[in-house]
C-alpha cells in the first residue's frame, strides 16, 4: 500500500471489540441463541474472533477458516502464499455460528466462508460480525454486528495488522474483501 | 545446461509453477510452498465434505501410457477433491495402439478442453516432450517417466518426513535398494538435497547403485548396517523382479539376507527413525512384516499424504491458466 497511515491503534480497537461484544450478546439474546460457536476468518478475522471468544468465555474451541480454496477468483489469483489449514474442532451440524471477519467490502469473502462452513455441516444459523463495515458491497450480504462503519472511497484500502499490537491502516490501493 | 532447460519449461516467466515434471531446478522455497499448501488438504479427510471447490469445472486427464492403478487412483482422487472433472486414458488400449502418435493423442484430448494432463510413460523424457508441445494454458504433471523422475512421489515422501520429523536440516536419510533403476530415488535425492538435509545415503548392492551416484550428492554404502547407522529416515525401494531375471541379483532370498529390513537391523538407526516405502511393498524381500506393520512404519500414511500433495501440485499449476485477465 502507498501513502499508508495508522487510523486506529490497539487500545481503541479493543474498545471497539468491547462494544461489539455487548451488541453481539444483545443480538444473540433477541434470537434466543444460548450456545453459539465462533469462527474467525484468517488472518484478521481470526485475531478479532480470538478477542470476542475470550470476552464471551465461549466453551468450544475457536474455529478458524482459510477461504483460499473457496474464493470465486481462485484460478485468477491462485493460492495465497500464506495459506494455512482451516480448523473447526466442533460439530457444525445444527449449531448457531458466529462468523467473524475484520473488514467487509464486496461480501465475496463472506460468501466463500459460508460455502466452506456448509462443507463442514449444516448450521442452524450464522450471525455475521465484522470489525469494520466499509461499503462497496457487490453481493447481498450484510453484517449483523459492526464495530465501526467507515464510508471509504473505492481506491482506499483498510487493513488490520497484528496480532500484537493490533492496528488499522488506511492506504491507497485496490483491495477486495 | 540441463537444469536451465527444465526451468524454461516448468516455470512461467514470473517464477510460478506451470508444469510439474522434475524436482530439478525448483527452489527450496517452492518445494516448501508445495508442502505448506498440502497441509490444508491433509486436513480434508476429517470433514463431511472432503472437497474444496477450487478447480470446479476444470477437466484433468490422466494420460497413462504405463499401467498403474494405484498412482492413477490417487491422482484421480486428488483431482476430484479439488472438484475437477477427470478423464482417464489408458493409452495402451486406445488409439495409440492403432498407430496414433503421442502428439495426436494430446491434441485430441486438448480439443476436449482438458487443461491438465497427468502423464506416466515408460520412456524417460516423455513428460518433458509433451510439455514442450502443450498448448498455452495446458499443464503437464509427470506421474513417472522411465527411469528419470517421479516428482510427486518425492514430494509426498518429503511431506511425510516433515510431518514426522519437522525440520529437514539435521536429518540423515538412507535410501535402500535399486537406486539404479529408480526414478523415485532420483527425485527423492534431489528433493532431500534441495530441502537441505544433513546427509543422504544410498544403500544397495554394487550392481544396483549407479557409478555416478556420488555426483547426485549422496554417500554410497554397500553394507546395510553401516548405511543405516544413526539415520533418522529409512526409505526402502521396491525390488523389481525383472532385475533378477537380468542377473543383476542372485535371488530374492539373497537380497533379503543382505538388504532386507528387520527389527534387528533397524536397531542401529536412531531410536525414533521412521520407515518408508513408496509401494507396492514385497513382504519378506524389502522388509519383513514385523517392520512393515510395526510402530516405526509410516507407509500407510504416505498413501493418504499422496492425495494432499498431488492436490497441492495441481492447484498451483492450474492457477497460471488465466493470464491476460486483469487482476
Amino acid at each position: 500500500m502507498n501513502d499508508r497511515h495508522t487510523f486506529m491503534q490497539h487500545d481503541a480497537i479493543l474498545d471497539l471489540v468491547d462494544g461489539m461484544t455487548h451488541l453481539l450478546r444483545r443480538h444473540l439474546e433477541d434470537r434466543d441463541i444460548r450456545d453459539p460457536a465462533l469462527i474467525g476468518i484468517h488472518t484478521g478475522g481470526a485475531w478479532i474472533a480470538r478477542e470476542l471468544h475470550r470476552r464471551l468465555d465461549s466453551p468450544d474451541p475457536l474455529g478458524l477458516l482459510d477461504i483460499s480454496f473457496y474464493r470465486d477468483d481462485f484460478t485468477r489469483i491462485g493460492v495465497n502464499p500464506q495459506v494455512r489449514p482451516s480448523q473447526i474442532d466442533f460439530d457444525v451440524e445444527e449449531r448457531d455460528i458466529v462468523l467473524v471477519d475484520d473488514v467487509i467490502q464486496s461480501g465475496r469473502t463472506i460468501r466463500a466462508a459460508m460455502n466452506e462452513i456448509f462443507d463442514f455441516g449444516r448450521p442452524a444459523s450464522i450471525t455475521l460480525v465484522t470489525l469494520i463495515e466499509r461499503g462497496g458491497r457487490q453481493l447481498p450480504i450484510q453484517p449483523d454486528v459492526v464495530g465501526l462503519r467507515l464510508p471509504l472511497q473505492p481506491h482506499e484500502h483498510i487493513q488490520l495488522q497484528g496480532p500484537d499490537p493490533l492496528t488499522l491502516e488506511i492506504g491507497h490501493r485496490g483491495g477486495d474483501t | 545446461m540441463a537444469s536451465h532447460r527444465h526451468n524454461d519449461i516448468q516455470l512461467t516467466p514470473d517464477g510460478r509453477l506451470r508444469h510439474f515434471l522434475t524436482i530439478q531446478g525448483l527452489s527450496r522455497e517452492l518445494l516448501t510452498h508445495i508442502l505448506d499448501i498440502a497441509e490444508s488438504f491433509a486436513a480434508l479427510p476429517g470433514r463431511p465434505v472432503k472437497k474444496v471447490p477450487a478447480l470446479r469445472g476444470r477437466v484433468i486427464t490422466n494420460l497413462f501410457f504405463e499401467n498403474s492403478t494405484r498412482t492413477r487412483t490417487t491422482f484421480e482422487l486428488a483431482a476430484k477433491r479439488l472438484s475437477a472433472d477427470v478423464l482417464n486414458f489408458n493409452v495402451s488400449t486406445s488409439a495409440t495402439a492403432k498407430g496414433e502418435t503421442l502428439l495426436d493423442t494430446l491434441r485430441n484430448i486438448e480439443a476436449m478442453h482438458s487443461e491438465m494432463f497427468v502423464v506416466r510413460h515408460s520412456q524417460s523424457g516423455a513428460a518433458h516432450f509433451i510439455a514442450r508441445h502443450a498448448a498455452p494454458g495446458v499443464s503437464i504433471i509427470n506421474a513417472g517417466d522411465g527411469r528419470h523422475a517421479h516428482p510427486t512421489q518425492a514430494m509426498l515422501d518429503m511431506f511425510t518426513i516433515r510431518r514426522h520429523k519437522g525440520d529437514f536440516t539435521p536429518l540423515r536419510v538412507a535410501i535402500v535398494g535399486d537406486i539404479l533403476h529408480s526414478r523415485v530415488a532420483r527425485s527423492q535425492i534431489l528433493a532431500l538435497n534441495t530441502l537441505g538435509v544433513t546427509e543422504v545415503r544410498v544403500v544397495g548392492p554394487r550392481t544396483l547403485i549407479p557409478t555416478e551416484a556420488r555426483a547426485l550428492g549422496v554417500h554410497v554404502h554397500h553394507d546395510l548396517e553401516s548405511g543405516l547407522r544413526d539415520v533418522d529416515v529409512i526409505i526402502m525401494l521396491r525390488l523389481q523382479k525383472e532385475r533378477m531375471d537380468g542377473a543383476l541379483l542372485p535371488s530374492e532370498e539373497e537380497y533379503f539376507r543382505l538388504y532386507g529390513l528387520t527389527n534387528e537391523r533397524l536397531a542401529v538407526a536412531k531410536p525414533d527413525a521412521i520407515v518408508m516405502h513408496p509401494g507396492p511393498m514385497n513382504r519378506g524381500v524389502e522388509m519383513d512384516s514385523e517392520v512393515a506393520d510395526g510402530p516405526r512404519s509410516v507407509i500407510l500414511q504416505q498413501v493418504s499424504y499422496g492425495i494432499a500433495v498431488r492436490m497441492a501440485v495441481m492447484s498451483l499449476c492450474m492457477q497460471t491458466h488465466a493470464e491476460g485477465v486483469e487482476a
